[in-house]
């Protein structure tokens, strides 16, 4: 089934801001098996020049796919969830994410389009501190399969 | 998205790398258990990337890696020529092909290169990726602007 292309422009904010822990970054480097001491002890980082241990540069997918989650659980949207996989990413950076930073994210649908027999969905998730400050931006396309045939 | 300049903790230099230069490849193995610790440490428990029933119930030929985590490997591969995490200024990706991953010991293989293509203002480098797996191309259009020292 098409999905429903009066979803694009919707935004979806967070509703509590993602607040980013040493643990969570070190278990996240250790899954992607990464034992660089930037992610898993502050004293290497700060070493490094940086004021806490840095999330790896994927890192921001653990937060800004949850705000469109509520978007993708609409049945209106028309998403068949079990069709889903991963089309293109990106992650655009105005400084690195830190422990101990509270981010808010708003998640955007920016475009749905059909490639053949596929429908293409594109969000931008603009991730800022609680100051308001651009911490990153990430672009996430989900391709659902066969939902355009 | 134009980003201020940080100061360069990364170990190479921008006066160092040409245009054309080529970083030595490097292989990350994924099995079905990197796949497991990667859904819990990312929070994405799509089927497909650890029950094979299921994949192969929605048309997969196997349990597939997740995009985000062969993506990872990519941005593992700058952030060690680097040195530093936190001197990767974007980096996106188009997922080309599926990395299955077959439930044995073996598990599959992710290959990934670079290349230097564009030398930047403010000390910056365009880092060109190819990653294989498979024999397929499942990284395309896969590039970094990496902040060199």
């Amino acid at each position: 089934m098409a999905l429903n292309r009066e979803f694009v422009g919707r935004a979806y904010k967070a509703s509590s801001p993602y607040e980013v822990s040493r643990v969570k970054i070190a278990e996240f480097a250790a899954a992607i098996g990464d034992q660089n001491p930037i992610y898993h002890h502050r004293d290497a980082a700060v070493a490094a020049g940086h004021p806490d241990v840095v999330a790896p540069p994927t890192f921001p997918i653990v937060f800004t796919m949850s705000a469109a989650g509520e978007a993708f659980g609409d049945p209106d949207l028309g998403l068949d969830f079990t069709m889903v996989v991963h089309g293109e990413q990106r992650f655009e950076y105005e400084r690195p994410v830190y422990a101990g930073d509270e981010l808010h994210c708003t998640t955007t649908i920016t475009e749905i389009r059909s490639v053949g027999r596929n429908e293409f969905l594109t969000l931008c998730s603009e991730v800022t501190t609680g100051g308001g400050d651009l911490v990153c931006r990430a672009y996430n396309t989900i391709v659902e399969r066969g939902g355009a045939a | 998205m134009t980003t201020t300049a940080r100061p360069g903790t990364a170990k190479v230099r921008y006066d160092e790398v040409e245009v054309g230069q080529e970083i030595p490849a490097a292989d990350y193995p994924v099995r079905r258990v990197d796949l497991v610790r990667y859904a819990g440490a990312s929070g994405d428990f799509n089927p497909i990337h650890w029950n094979e029933r299921h994949a192969k119930a929605v048309g997969l030929p196997d349990v597939i890696a997740h995009g985000m985590y062969t993506m990872a490997q990519g941005g593992r591969f700058i952030t060690d020529w680097t040195g530093d995490p936190g001197a990767v200024v974007d980096y996106g990706v188009r997922f080309s092909s599926m990395v299955v991953v077959p439930d044995d010991d073996e598990g599959a293989t992710i290959t990934v290169s670079g290349r230097i293509e564009e030398k930047l203002e403010d000390n910056r480098v365009i880092v060109v990726l190819t990653a294989r797996s498979g024999g397929s191309r499942v990284l395309s259009r896969a590039r970094a602007v990496v902040q060199l020292a």
